[in-house]
């Protein structure tokens, strides 16, 4: 009910999860990782074993959302790329769409050169999987609609059983 | 703006915790972190100045265990409550799915809870959103001090429309679980209407 709800189906996460992997080898990141705009994480690929990807989700999120209300302030629509060096790690941030935000963590092996670039070629293809996406769920083509909804036949009970 | 994802099975939620500094916002989060079980929380993050006062969010991943085979988890945040954070407090609501307003029952902290929930109102308007309309719960805190306001009074100023509320000692966790099961039993079953609907 409030704003439109994101909404993830088999066929399109799979293109996503195919498209991170390919830029995950070819800028030899360590790890890539996608998070909408309100940091739920929506894929991620690569070294994420000792990577607590949900708090990285929400703080990436908090981050361009910060960086978001400076750039209003300063008159900028929004500022589309972020990059963050560190020591051994780096990680580059960049909002694809309006709506997803790419992640790409990497060390001395790649450069950010290569990310920079790499990422360029992997937004257009993500951009346009998210297209079709929004567009299955505003069309109604997706199974969430009708009968079918797993959602409709929701009880209290099965809410008071969530906290067990 | 919750997030359904049909391949992983996932339903994830947004819940914020809203209310004048001090109240016990944290202490909620605090407290929900430490009764949950290792294996259904991630790790509470809180931006937090040296102080301990909010400085950005806290932030508390819950997974609650499935619901018609989708896994169900809830995104904890808390808003920094200090008057001149309200740009942060901005940011936060984004994308919300169901609020928690805090209030400090202590009588000299009536007019900030107030003032806080007016505050609330202004920012989700600014984002399109109706306060009265959105799944909302009211926690009416800290009601082992003294100088507590009687609860009918602060359901008259702070809880005009009737949502469900609670009495909470939040830094005993008394009301705690009743408040977060109440706002998520909301979310959920607002989740069950938008489907329906669309
Ligand atoms: N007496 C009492 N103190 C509380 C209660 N809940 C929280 N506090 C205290 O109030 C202070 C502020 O709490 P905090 O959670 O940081 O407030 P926040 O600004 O809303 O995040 C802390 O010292 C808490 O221990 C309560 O129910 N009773
Ligand atoms: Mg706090």
């Amino acid at each position: 009910m409030i704003g439109s709800d994101l909404v993830m189906y088999d066929e399109e996460f799979k293109l996503i999860d195919a498209e991170l992997q390919r830029l995950l080898s070819q800028s030899n990141a360590k790890v890539v990782f996608l998070v909408d705009k309100n940091g739920q994480l929506i894929a991620a690929t690569g070294e994420t074993e000792n990577l607590d990807t949900t708090s990285l989700a929400s703080l990436t999120a908090g981050n361009i959302a910060a960086t978001g209300g400076m750039a209003k302030l300063l008159g900028e629509k929004e500022f589309s790329i972020l990059f963050h060096e560190g020591q051994r790690d780096n990680i580059h941030i960049s909002i694809i769409g309006q709506r997803v935000i790419l992640v790409v963590i990497f060390d001395q092996r790649s450069s950010l050169g290569l990310v920079r670039l790499r990422v360029k070629k992997s937004a257009e293809i993500l951009g346009t999987i998210f297209n079709q996406l929004l567009q299955k769920v505003e069309t109604g083509k997706g199974p969430s609609k009708g009968a079918d909804s797993p959602f409709a036949e929701i009880t209290d009970e099965d809410i008071d059983k969530l906290f067990g | 703006m919750s997030f359904i994802n049909y391949s992983s099975r996932e339903i994830n939620c947004k819940i914020v915790y809203y209310g004048p500094g001090l109240c016990g916002k944290t202490t909620n989060l605090h407290y929900i972190y430490k009764k949950t079980n290792p294996d259904s929380k991630g790790k509470m993050i809180s931006l937090a100045t040296e102080t301990e006062r909010t400085l950005f969010f806290d932030f508390l991943p819950l997974a609650l265990g499935e619901i018609r085979g989708f896994k169900t988890r809830f995104h904890l945040y808390t808003v920094p409550g200090q008057v001149f954070y309200d740009a942060s407090r901005k940011l936060i609501l984004k994308g919300v799915d169901g609020l928690v307003f805090v209030a400090d029952s202590q009588v000299e902290r009536m007019e900030a809870n107030v003032e806080s929930v007016e505050n609330l109102r202004i920012n989700l308007a600014e984002q399109g959103y109706n306060l009265d309309a959105v799944p909302y719960v009211v926690q009416y805190n800290k009601r082992d001090l003294p100088n507590a306001v009687p609860v009918a009074e602060m359901k008259r100023a702070l809880n005009p429309r009737g949502v469900p509320d609670f009495e909470a000692i939040a830094s005993e966790g008394n009301g705690v679980f009743d408040t977060l099961k109440a706002i998520a039993k909301q979310v959920i079953m607002e989740l069950k209407k938008g489907q329906e609907g669309g």
